[in-house]
């Protein structure tokens, strides 16, 4: 079976939509549509060799692994890492604010919102950095552009292209590139789409393919390229391919997962999106498990078997508080805190444990001073949390003031490249001058 | 192949979703233009729409716990109606206006105002696009789901008044964040009653001269919104998102951009911009041929349609379920929008993971649907029988290959054919 790879394959038909964000507001961000120019040849591989790759070259001990987490909507940092001691905190909103009874204390007069009970016990155990006030110049207040902005990490200058995607567009043009960077569920944030290559994405639930046989066989030919085919049904096409590739990898992994969400969390966790037996029942139920849970449960299963990826994306979204703020933003915290240690505690047993780096970041953090709805709204810097092994626990980056204030809202003091440079320096060991187009200072949380 | 045929097939699909080899054979016939007009000025009421009423969710704000069953209902609801209607392009276009004001029940909670605010859509999505914005600022789902409920002018909050401009009328980067900041106080004051009812309270609303977009005035809702829509920049926004998501994705080329301006017009009529945009010769050209991923809830829909599924949406309905499911895998559950930015578009649908999904849908269907037409061919014509059956112009060799594997097997035909990579784009 004769298959371009992904790479190749992208570079021929000109490349990726840029998702969700930037498909929000294409009509005035000018991004880039698909162009093809239509040559042949390439590096060629098969099905079978790709699986084969994944299983002879594993995760390789000491092989450094990013997991990245997206907090959709714009999550309050000044409730998640709280100013407590600070009096302008308490005055800009009473109705919000968190006393220094209420937080868990970090030093410095600050502390975490009281759902993260999990994430302060790895700060004390100092297995948890917190990087203050990160952000960009001239921030946007549009969720989909800052969040474009913070994926494809070019603050100036909209690209088509997500800083893990460039990443994965440097490595090897080998067999495993297609493995390297995946997301959990139905579609793939614009972080993991290079400029010639892209990243897959896995099921929440296992692979259903069909028994060896007839339709099996006629299902992976659709799978082969056809100079017949449109540009996207060449990518359609190409999508059938990676399906058998990413399934023959992923399966025992995936169907372990199933199996200790299962055990648990009751009997909906595992299943995922797909099997509940009755309908309002099983939704409501399906709806209690923590969906970062289950994809985090995934991840740790395919980091405890070796596959070969280095970068994962997960995320969870409901963070855009206008109203009711602080109900909904410490039950979120809570299902994140307790996703996190359970991953944190999954991955500490298995074999790669001591190199898996999790970052926590969203797209901004918002207004100092409350609205009427008991809410907030669009502001600007905020903090990013960084967990594992690996972590080097404490404070990086100043807390900005509360009273210097760019028309309400925080001003910012670490870009949030520096962030992504250190990760991909010294978790993936990649030239962050390539990725992010210059290099930036890295902090010292690793 | 017959141009003219793939060409009104091209528009069945975009108007529409899709249509049979009988269906297109007839319009062909018709002729494109008929054809155009046909979609845009249906003639009688819809048998389709007439049985799949409008569930009777009562339209308030519900406590989260029992509306389970009616979420369910309701989106089963809206997939049975896409799939039976005979007058399709009023379904497409509520579905464009559900992504382009996208409102989600998960923070709404109620049912009975999201099927209210996708009537609103329905019945208003074909006239003055002013009337739909007015009606959209103060539907009850929206004012949940943005936050207008409750805005005051104590601490005005910011989220309608930036999306209406971001997201639904002037696009990123045609206003100023202190055009956001005064178009939050013009849109203070407004409580939604026990009944649903959207009412100003007038000591709540800040009347003090606000600054918006250059003009200084004492703005209220509908001031600010018809200030917006008199922008340079809304016309070519709206006409531009209606060209990305029915022509092609990316920027829209400075001619097609003036044809659809002219026919958007100073009314700003709708359905007048849709057949600027369905005769425009870019859209009926090469270029935008299979420029679109068919978007799930299209491609499900699709498949209903073609194997003659009749959706059983009632309560605790076995398809409600299977549906869902199948849209959940795929990314795209209608009332569930990811954000207010709406759904992706393009290759963000063509994943692994919604390879997988497609499968077992595609499965369920078979097992569910009208195979005769495939069944009563002989096998030798069984897949130009598929081809015909499903709306495809023709296969490649490589999917002919494939589904030549399984031509003894009609329901493993049936389930490959809808896999095609073909059968995938819009």
């Amino acid at each position: 079976m004769d298959t371009v790879t992904r790479r190749r394959f992208l570079e021929l038909s000109g490349v990726m939509s840029t998702g969700a964000f930037a498909a929000a507001c294409s009509s005035s961000h000018g991004h880039p549509a698909a162009a093809p120019a239509l040559t042949p040849g390439g590096p060629t591989t098969s099905g079978a060799q790709l699986g084969a790759a994944a299983q002879h070259s594993p995760l390789t001990p000491g092989q450094g692994v990013v997991v990245l987490v997206t907090l959709y909507g714009g999550n309050d940092g000044l409730n998640t890492v709280i100013p407590y001691a600070d009096p302008a905190y308490h005055d800009s909103r009473p109705d919000l604010a968190y006393t220094a009874a209420d937080v868990l204390d970090l030093g410095d007069g600050l502390g975490f919102n009281p759902a993260m009970t999990g994430l302060h016990e790895l700060w004390q155990r100092k297995l948890c950095a917190v990087v203050r006030g990160v952000g960009y110049p001239q921030p946007n207040h549009s969720h989909f552009v800052s969040m474009d902005i913070w994926q494809t990490a070019t603050p100036g200058e909209p690209t088509g292209s997500g800083w893990l995607g460039r990443w994965l567009d440097a490595q090897p043009d080998d067999q495993i590139r297609a493995l390297k960077a995946i997301s959990v569920g139905g579609t793939l944030p614009p972080l993991l789409g290079g400029t010639k290559t892209a990243g897959s994405s896995l099921p929440i639930g296992q692979f259903r393919l069909p028994r060896p046989g007839p339709l099996d066989n006629g299902f992976m030919a659709l799978g082969q390229p056809s100079a017949q085919d449109s540009t996207l049904a060449a990518y359609a096409s190409r999508d059938v391919a990676d399906l058998f590739t990413v399934a023959k990898t992923f399966s025992p992994a995936l169907a372990s997962a199933s199996t200790t969400a299962g055990k648990a969390s009751g009997k909906t966790a595992g299943k995922g999106a797909g099997t509940a037996k009755t309908a309002a029942g099983g939704a409501a139920k399906a709806a209690k498990t923590s969906a970062l849970a289950q994809q985090l449960d995934i991840v740790a299963e395919c980091i405890n078997a070796s596959v070969p990826t280095r970068v994962y994306s997960v995320s969870l979204g409901g963070f855009d508080t206008h109203s009711a703020e602080k109900g909904t933003q410490s039950q979120l915290w809570g299902e994140v805190d307790k996703a996190v240690v359970d991953f944190q505690n999954a991955i500490a047993a298995g074999p790669h444990g001591k190199n898996v780096v999790t970052v926590l970041y969203t797209e901004f953090g918002r207004r100092v001073k409350a609205n009427a709805n008991e809410g907030t709204d669009h502001g600007t810097a905020g903090p990013v949390l960084v967990v594992g092994e690996p972590v080097n626990g404490g404070f990086y980056g100043e807390q900005p003031s509360l009273t210097d204030l760019d028309d309400g809202d925080l001003k910012f003091n670490t870009d949030f490249r520096s962030v992504y440079a250190t990760l991909l320096d010294k978790v993936l060991g990649a030239d962050p001058a390539q990725v992010l187009g210059q290099d930036q200072p890295r902090l010292a949380f690793l | 192949m017959d141009q003219n045929r793939s060409a009104v097939a091209h528009l069945l699909r975009r108007a529409g979703f899709g249509a049979s080899g009988a269906e297109i054979d007839a319009a062909a016939k018709a002729g494109y233009e008929a054809t155009v007009t046909a979609l845009l000025a249906p003639t009688g009421a819809d048998p389709g729409a007439a049985a799949t009423p409008l569930p009777g969710f009562p339209a308030m704000k519900v406590p989260k716990k029992g509306s389970a069953q009616s979420d369910y209902q309701m989106v089963g609801w809206w997939l049975a109606r896409m799939a039976a209607v005979t007058q399709p392009l009023v379904e497409k276009r509520t579905f464009f206006f559900h992504g382009h004001f996208a409102t989600s029940i998960q923070k709404v909670a109620s049912p009975g105002y999201m099927v209210q605010q996708n009537q609103t859509m329905r019945t208003l999505g074909g006239g003055d696009f002013a009337a739909l914005a007015h009606a959209i600022v103060r539907d009850p789902a929206m004012m949940l789901w943005l936050d207008s409920a409750g805005n005051t002018l104590k601490a005005p909050n910011e989220n309608l008044a930036r999306e209406l401009m971001e997201l639904f009328t002037l696009g990123v980067g045609n206003y100023t964040e202190d055009d956001v900041r005064a178009g939050a106080r013009a849109l203070t004051g407004w409580r939604l009653d026990g009944n649903g009812k959207a009412t100003l309270v007038p000591k709540l609303h800040d009347d003090t001269p606000k600054t918006i977009l250059g003009r200084t005035a004492d703005f209220d809702d509908t001031s600010f919104v018809d200030w917006i829509l008199q922008q340079p920049a809304s016309p070519k926004f709206v006409t531009g998102r209606f060209w990305d998501r029915f022509g092609m994705p990316g920027p829209i080329p400075a001619d097609v951009s003036g044809r659809l301006l002219a026919a958007y017009g100073p009314n700003r009529d709708v359905t007048e911009l849709l057949r600027a945009l369905f005769l425009d010769p870019v859209f009926q050209g090469p270029q935008a041929r299979y420029a679109l991923v068919k978007q799930p809830t299209e491609y499900v829909v699709g498949v209903l349609r073609a194997l003659k599924i009749k959706v059983d949406a009632s309560a605790d309905s076995k398809d409600n379920q299977a549906l869902r499911t199948a849209l959940n895998g795929l990314g795209q559950l209608p009332f569930y929008p990811p954000n207010v930015g709406g759904w992706p578009e393009g290759t963000a649908w063509l994943t692994t993971a919604a390879s997988q999904t497609r499968f077992a849908f595609a499965q369920w269907a078979v097992a569910k649907g009208d195979l005769s037409q495939v069944q009563n061919s002989s096998p030798s014509q069984r897949i130009d029988a598929v081809a015909h059956l499903l709306g495809v112009d023709a296969f490649t060799d490589r999917s002919t290959a494939a589904l030549n594997e399984v031509v003894a097997e009609p329901a493993q035909l049936v389930t490959l054919a809808l896999l095609a990579p073909e059968y995938l784009v819009n």
